[in-house]
């Protein structure tokens, strides 16, 4: 298992170079900028296992990044709960609303299921807004004692960490899908459903496994997001915008492995990241769009389809 | 040595005098900001951002601040939460501002808080509500034009307004948007109605981007109100009062925290709509508010807003923005230096005279005494916005201090 | 009581029908790209916007009531329709993409129609005032605020041209026939690239008119295309992609599950209702009522 042995080495290497970045770098603003960037490489990552494997596209991202943002709010107005058990709170509940939106929805082909996570996401949204103990309309606050742990300087090198962790994960766990006889029954979803489920492959037990694992770890991204802010909305954090970049993301990088995803985050991420602090106007959002089109017209298969065909070229 | 050699040798003895000379020239002041220029909040953003700007080149015009230009640092927040902790880190770590102040609305202003905190920063925070209360930070300062307890002091002067019409109202319905501010304002409202016996009829939100809301105002009509009290950022507002009118909506007071009635873009859509509502203005013409240069101020901004695309009357956020600015400067040229603890220090001890009036903070860093007018609308006619210009259309009600007219009742006598 | 009740319930039913009739002038476009063509257009809504603001533009400098501005909003958004449809083409179809692909076109489109129209007309709400915005007709009990009756009136009249323009013409039935079997329609002599170009500027052409009528509605803004996507897209689910009626009845249905909660319940479940019942015909009838 060489690559595997490669795929290791190669993501350790990474987590410990940027893990140590904290103790190198002088400002705080690298890490609020990555921060967002690794966010969305766990959403890009976690939407991809149900989309870019099964080709089943999930227009609700948002809402299962609030069902763990708002599951903080809840165990940590609850119990005050640390961090860890928000994680896991707030995880738990994400991949048990994506298990029950599977087996609610999965029966519908192709574009319907998506407009059914559209829906789902609209009746979710309003439930949290007509409930007043997670703030409803007028939002709620999470103020924790930064205080950092584990020698780090200051608290956003700790959620720092953490996202690095949580990415990392969630990577492995793509990568993990992909290469086993699960990711290649889904692929086979995605190529042909009906002839699929001829040869037998359990297509049904399958999505619900995909539906539940993505949807859980896109409440995962969101559970450490009301650390950061302190004070969310149910208008912003079920906001299109992160439904979106979900879908834009892998869609750049390429569907197909799991490192599509993360190129496309690392990228598009970053870019939203440096524009919002250098155009600064109304240019921002014209940027990524233009780069949003220009992209999916030149590179139809994503950048790690430019990649294939250039190293298919090179071969020759 | 050559020639050239010696002349370029004298050349280069020169550069370190342009340096030293550059050096004695003392850089600016760098005020830095998050604040919308798109999405959802950009109207009020940018036209706070335009009124800011307008400060800066005042104060520039009279010499700087310190014998230093000021410099406004902005980067758009997109009306996103999210972007917010990152733009102020930036500002304060990599930037190096030396002041900052916040973007417009509590949800913009909240995320900032824990990166201001650390710093240390001074922090003038545009219109968010009762912010404060969950950080109790004792270098923050809220520009609104509420009191010390906001939610309850919005809606104050309303209920004065409404409690004083013979006989006494009995009973009130309230309604808002599913958002920030108007679910804060209904809280404090029932607080308010509790304290002053009066009985809820109907107590409802409803979605913010409502099409169509006539089954609303029926619903609340069927409850027969004495009082009609709505929370409503701009496009409700349209919407409730459009609505009113095509129901016909029967009751003695209406009106309420309805967002929007400050801005020309409303004033002109519903033009004698507007008659009898009871509704929150923070600026108008009316002989009673003479604050110090607001005029003047008014007329540059107006003579922008066409261009810069925002709000042409510019009597809703625009002079609060700028009175921040005032604040600050005065701080600034008062204990001659930028030490953020001093700074905060002297706003706390202090009353400052600025275009919105005489501003007092109160130990938790809101104003000590809130000045939202309660006016009501009266001879409105047509959608000319230029009418709004001159006193008479909107009377100011409460608070008692700057009155200009007594609360006309019945609404539905009023309208017409 | 009961007579209130009545009035309520009346009032409730028919402001539920103008307003449904409304939503399905914005929706009927989606009908037909989403359901004829199978192209995922996330940037109608806007386009709608668009049409507001275009709406907005002729107002302010030519003094057109709204009415009178969609016969230039039509042909403009057309020729738009067109160059869009055959960016979209060369770019995806063409190759045999997943529709997903040319999703994310369309989501880059949203954006940067959002932003152009807040650079050119800037960020403040707009709004145009007709005549006839503020009077409101009486039907006994009812209430008919023309600032709905109208655009339901051309609405109307929009929705049902286009269906008889879809099943009784040439051209109408070409369309309905690309959906079906594009092969066939070749060997019939027919460009089906022609054809499906058409359609979609005509999916274009009811955008702008749409936006047209929510500009006599309400106010607008450029990010406000955004809350109309969920709508749009759950109106011709419901009804059944491609069906014409099908839009039209999902537009109703909508409409008055709306006026119902914001009357009878509490306004803020309105959402939850609508969307509610989206998922319910999706669980227990995806194709829609009335599709195929």
């Amino acid at each position: 298992m060489k690559s595997n042995f490669r795929f290791c080495i190669g993501l350790l290497t990474a987590m410990i170079a940027l893990g140590s970045l904290p103790y190198v770098l002088q400002g705080d603003y690298f890490f609020f900028a990555a921060f967002s960037v690794l966010q969305f490489v766990v959403m890009a990552t976690a939407w991809n296992i149900l989309g870019g494997n099964t080709g089943y596209v999930n227009f609700g991202a948002a809402a299962f990044f609030a069902i763990g943002a708002y599951s903080t709010v809840a165990a940590f107005k609850l119990f005050k709960a640390s961090i860890l058990v928000c994680i896991i709170f707030g995880t738990a509940n994400a991949a048990l609303i994506g298990l029950a939106m599977g087996y609610l929805t999965l029966r519908l082909k192709g574009v319907f299921f998506s407009i059914a996570t559209l829906a789902l996401s609209v009746v979710l949204m309003t439930i949290v807004l007509n409930t007043d103990f997670l703030g409803g309309a007028r939002g709620v606050y999470v103020i924790v004692d930064r205080t950092p742990l584990f020698g780090l300087p200051r608290y956003i090198h700790l959620l720092y960490w953490i996202m690095l962790l949580i990415s990392g994960f969630a990577i492995i766990v793509a990568r993990t899908i992909q290469h086993s006889g699960m990711g290649q029954g889904l692929s086979a979803i995605r190529d042909d459903e009906g002839a699929a489920e001829c040869l037998g492959v359990p297509t049904l037990k399958l999505k619900l496994i995909a539906t539940t694992i993505s949807g859980g770890l896109m409440g995962l991204a969101g559970t450490v997001f009301p650390f950061l802010i302190t004070y969310i909305d149910p208008t912003s954090t079920f906001n299109l915008s992160i439904s979106v970049n979900s879908i834009a993301m892998p869609l750049i990088g390429g569907m197909s492995t799991w490192m599509g995803p993360v190129i496309g985050a690392l990228l598009l991420g970053s870019i939203q990241q440096i524009a919002t602090v250098t155009i600064s106007s109304a240019g921002n959002l014209l940027i990524v769009g233009f780069l949003l089109v220009l992209f999916v017209i030149l590179a139809p298969n994503g950048i790690m389809g430019w990649f294939d065909v250039w190293r298919k070229r090179r071969k020759r | 040595m050559s020639v050239v050699t010696r002349i370029l040798s004298f050349l280069l003895f020169l550069i370190p005098l342009t340096v030293l000379g550059q050096a004695q020239t003392k850089p600016p002041i760098r005020i830095g900001m998050g604040m919308a220029l798109t999405g959802s909040l950009a109207a009020n953003g940018k036209a706070a951002l335009v009124s800011m700007q307008i400060w800066a080149e005042d104060v520039n015009a009279r010499g700087g601040l310190l014998g230093r230009k000021v410099e406004l640092i902005s980067y758009d927040d997109q009306s996103s939460p999210a972007a917010v902790p990152g733009i102020y880190t930036k500002l304060l770590d990599v930037d190096k501002v030396d002041l900052v102040v916040s973007g417009y609305a509590t949800n913009m202003i909240a995320p900032a808080m824990p990166t201001i905190m650390q710093k240390k920063m001074l922090f003038m925070g545009l219109f968010g509500l009762a912010v404060n209360t969950n950080f109790s930070y004792d270098r923050y300062f809220g520009i609104q034009p509420h009191g010390e307890n906001a939610a309850v002091d919005m809606s104050q002067g309303f209920f004065d307004a409404a409690m004083s019409i013979n006989p006494k109202p009995k009973t009130i319905a309230i309604v808002g948007a599913d958002a920030e501010y108007p679910a804060a304002a209904m809280v404090g409202a029932r607080e308010t109605i509790k304290k002053l016996g009066m009985k809820i009829v109907y107590d409802k939100t409803y979605p913010p981007n409502t099409t169509d809301f006539s089954p609303v105002v029926r619903a609340i009509q069927a409850t027969t109100p004495d009082v009609v009290f709505v929370a409503s950022y701009p496009p409700d507002t349209v919407g409730m009062i459009r609505a009113a009118n095509e129901v016909g909506l029967k009751t003695k007071v209406f009106g309420g925290g309805m967002i929007g009635l400050g801005t020309a873009a409303v004033k002109k859509q519903l033009g004698p709509l507007l008659n009898g509502i009871l509704g929150y203005e923070l600026y108008a013409p009316e002989p009673s508010i003479k604050f110090p240069n607001v005029e003047k101020f008014l007329v540059k901004y107006q003579a922008r807003a066409d261009k810069e695309g925002i709000d042409p009357l510019g009597y809703y956020l625009p002079p609060y923005a700028y009175a921040i600015m005032e604040i600050i400067a005065e701080a600034v040229d008062k204990t001659q230096g930028l030490d953020q603890k001093a700074l905060a220090d002297y706003i706390h001890s202090h009353t400052f005279s600025t275009v919105v009036g005489d501003v007092t903070f109160a130990s938790n860093g809101e104003w000590k005494k809130g000045r939202s007018l309660w006016v009501q609308y009266r001879g409105v006619t047509g959608n000319d916005i230029d009418q709004f210009r001159k006193p008479g259309k909107a009377v100011v009600i409460q608070p008692a201090y700057l009155k200009s007219g007594e609360l006309r009742y019945p609404y539905s006598d009023v309208r017409n | 009581m009961d007579s209130q009740f009545i009035t309520l319930f009346l009032n409730a039913i028919v402001a539920g029908l103008l307003l449904g009739g409304f939503y399905a002038a914005l929706s009927v476009g989606i009908s037909i790209s989403f359901g004829m063509l199978d192209i995922v257009n996330i940037a109608h809504p806007a386009f709608i916007i668009l049409g507001s603001y275009a709406t907005f533009l002729i107002f302010t400098y030519l003094g057109l009531d709204p009415i009178l501005a969609v016969f230039i909003v039509v042909p403009v958004f057309f020729a738009l329709g067109l160059v869009v449809y055959n960016v979209y083409y060369h770019s995806f179809e063409k190759h045999g993409s997943e529709p997903l692909r040319g999703l994310a076109f369309f989501f880059g489109l949203l954006f940067i129609i959002e932003v152009t129209i807040v650079l050119t007309a800037g960020v403040d709400y707009r709004t145009v005032a007709t005549s006839y915005t503020d009077t409101t007709l009486k039907l006994g009990p009812v209430d008919l605020p023309l600032r709905l009756v109208v655009p339901f009136a051309i609405s109307m009249l929009m929705v049902l041209g286009i269906r008889w323009f879809l099943s009784k013409t040439y051209f109408g039935r070409a369309v309905s026939a690309v959906a079906q079997d594009s092969m066939a329609l070749q060997l019939m002599g027919v460009n089906p690239v022609k054809v499906k170009s058409y359609a979609f500027a005509i999916s274009i052409v009811t955008a702008g008119v749409g936006g047209a009528l929510l500009i006599i509605i309400q106010s607008v803004q450029p990010s406000m295309g955004r809350d109309y996507i969920g709508l749009v897209f759950a109106i011709c689910v419901l009804g059944g992609l491609g069906s014409v009626y099908g839009t039209l009845v999902g537009a109703f249905i909508l409409g008055i599950a709306e006026t119902f909660t914001a009357t009878f319940a509490g306004p803020s479940w309105a959402p939850a209702v609508s969307f509610g019942l989206l998922l319910l015909t999706l669980a227990f009838r995806p194709s829609g009522i009335f599709g195929r």
